[in-house]
């Protein structure tokens, strides 16, 4: 196997951490994983060097993009959810994370997972999205802003307290 | 260096969480902090964030890998599986400078077909039940079932062998389908359970394939060169549908649609 693939296999895991947290569906997620990767191993002889990682995640990206365009046209197409997929230990923390991601618009929820949960720098971002620097650092603060207050105005109750 | 005297902007809020803060202003950050309880707050809930974001998330990365995102499968793959008219060509790539690329999304329509799904739902439904008469043709007569259906949809209607998979092919039977004839073909494993592949002829082109789920049967449906096919089953596991799925795609294909 190529040193190429070799790399791209390395991604798999975190291209699907992303992807599942981007859509909340686990076969939507993998579909936009394997899509991606497809795409990624077609384009091996075009890949001009550059990050990989990036690369992969800018993919992914505009293919979630380009299936919710598409998913906007005929609603009644939404694939359907597989409800039984996501319990764990973590569930009532995670639940609200998600049920917080899924209020927050496309574009602003890509880069705060982005950096959040992937680790990027704004930087990288910036070129995933293909806009500026400070257009990433707005995005950021306004998806933060609205998690933020759609925790706290979800659960009160249990909010921390230090 | 920084003036510690220097409000913190917001932005430098984030940067601080994100460590992209030039280092020698974390420190002014850290005190502005500890006299801004409201900015102290935010930090640490976009900290707790942070958290809660791995702490749900992080084990998907470490879920074994599905088959199908196995990199040798893809890479030896005749085409694409699962992908559809999104397929157009979705990346360019620009030569110059140190990143050297962009990707960018072709705008395609997936066209899926809801009344395909529901018509083979309800059959499947209606016959998978039926004890003495499931199909008209049994799949001992395989050829003639084959000829029949061909002759009858205007398509060359083929019988994939799922004995891989433990699946025998019962037989099948002609349907109406939403425009014109449909073939409907049943296939039995040993302990029992049913499965079966049910095609018409659609308008849209090659799609994405879909899963969906009525009751307690399941089925995965695509469109390959003018017809749409759906394959039905038990919907108790989804892993055993798409395998099943796959297996009948791949053999569709080599019929040539």
């Amino acid at each position: 196997m190529s040193a190429f693939r070799d790399d791209v296999e390395s991604m798999i895991p975190a291209l699907r951490r992303y992807a599942r947290a981007l859509t909340r569906d686990v076969d939507i997620a993998d579909d936009l994983v394997q899509d991606t990767l497809v795409r990624a191993l077609r384009s091996e002889r075009l890949f001009l060097g550059g990050d990989l990682r990036s690369w992969l995640y800018t993919i992914l990206t505009n293919l979630n993009r380009n299936r919710r365009r598409s998913l906007a046209r005929r609603p009644q197409f939404a694939p359907l959810q597989d409800t039984a997929a996501d319990a764990s230990g973590t569930e009532a923390e995670g639940r609200d994370i998600a049920r917080a991601l899924a209020t927050v618009v496309e574009d602003q929820r890509s880069v705060l997972l982005l950096v959040m949960l992937e680790g990027l720098s704004y930087r990288e971002v910036a070129e995933i999205q293909g806009v500026p620097i400070g257009t990433v650092m707005s995005r950021l603060a306004r998806a933060r802003a609205h998690v933020k207050a759609f925790l706290d105005g979800e659960r009160p109750a249990l909010r921390r307290v230090k | 260096m920084t003036d510690p005297k220097i409000p913190v902007t917001e932005d430098e809020l984030h940067a601080y969480v994100d460590n992209e803060l030039p280092a020698e202003r974390r420190s002014d950050v850290e005190a502005w902090l500890a006299t801004h309880p409201y900015d102290d707050e935010r930090v640490q809930a976009w900290r707790a964030m942070a958290d809660a974001l791995h702490a749900r998330y992080d084990r998907v990365a470490d879920e074994a890998i599905p088959r199908r995102l196995e990199i040798d499968r893809l890479v030896s793959q005749p085409r694409r599986w699962m992908m559809g008219a999104i397929a157009a060509t979705l990346v360019a790539f620009a030569a110059g400078g140190g990143a050297g690329w962009f990707a960018r999304g072709a705008d395609a329509a997936t066209s899926a077909f809801p009344s395909v799904t529901a018509d083979a739902l309800e059959a499947h439904r209606l016959y998978v039940v039926e004890v003495r008469h499931p199909v008209e043709v049994p799949g001992s007569e395989r050829a003639h079932l084959q000829q029949w259906l061909s002759k009858r949809c205007g398509w060359a209607v083929h019988a994939p062998e799922l004995g891989t998979t433990g699946l025998k092919l019962v037989g099948g039977r002609l349907l109406p389908g939403p425009a014109g004839p449909a073939s409907f073909l049943m296939y039995e494993s040993a302990s029992g359970e049913r499965f079966t592949i049910y095609a018409s002829r659609v308008k849209s082109e090659n799609t994405q394939m879909r899963y969906a789920t009525q009751a307690n049967d399941g089925a995965m449906f695509w469109t390959e060169g003018g017809i749409g096919f759906v394959l039905s089953g038990p919907d108790n596991n989804k892993d055993r549908l798409q395998q099943v799925a796959r297996l009948v795609y791949d053999q569709t294909e080599k019929a040539g649609g």
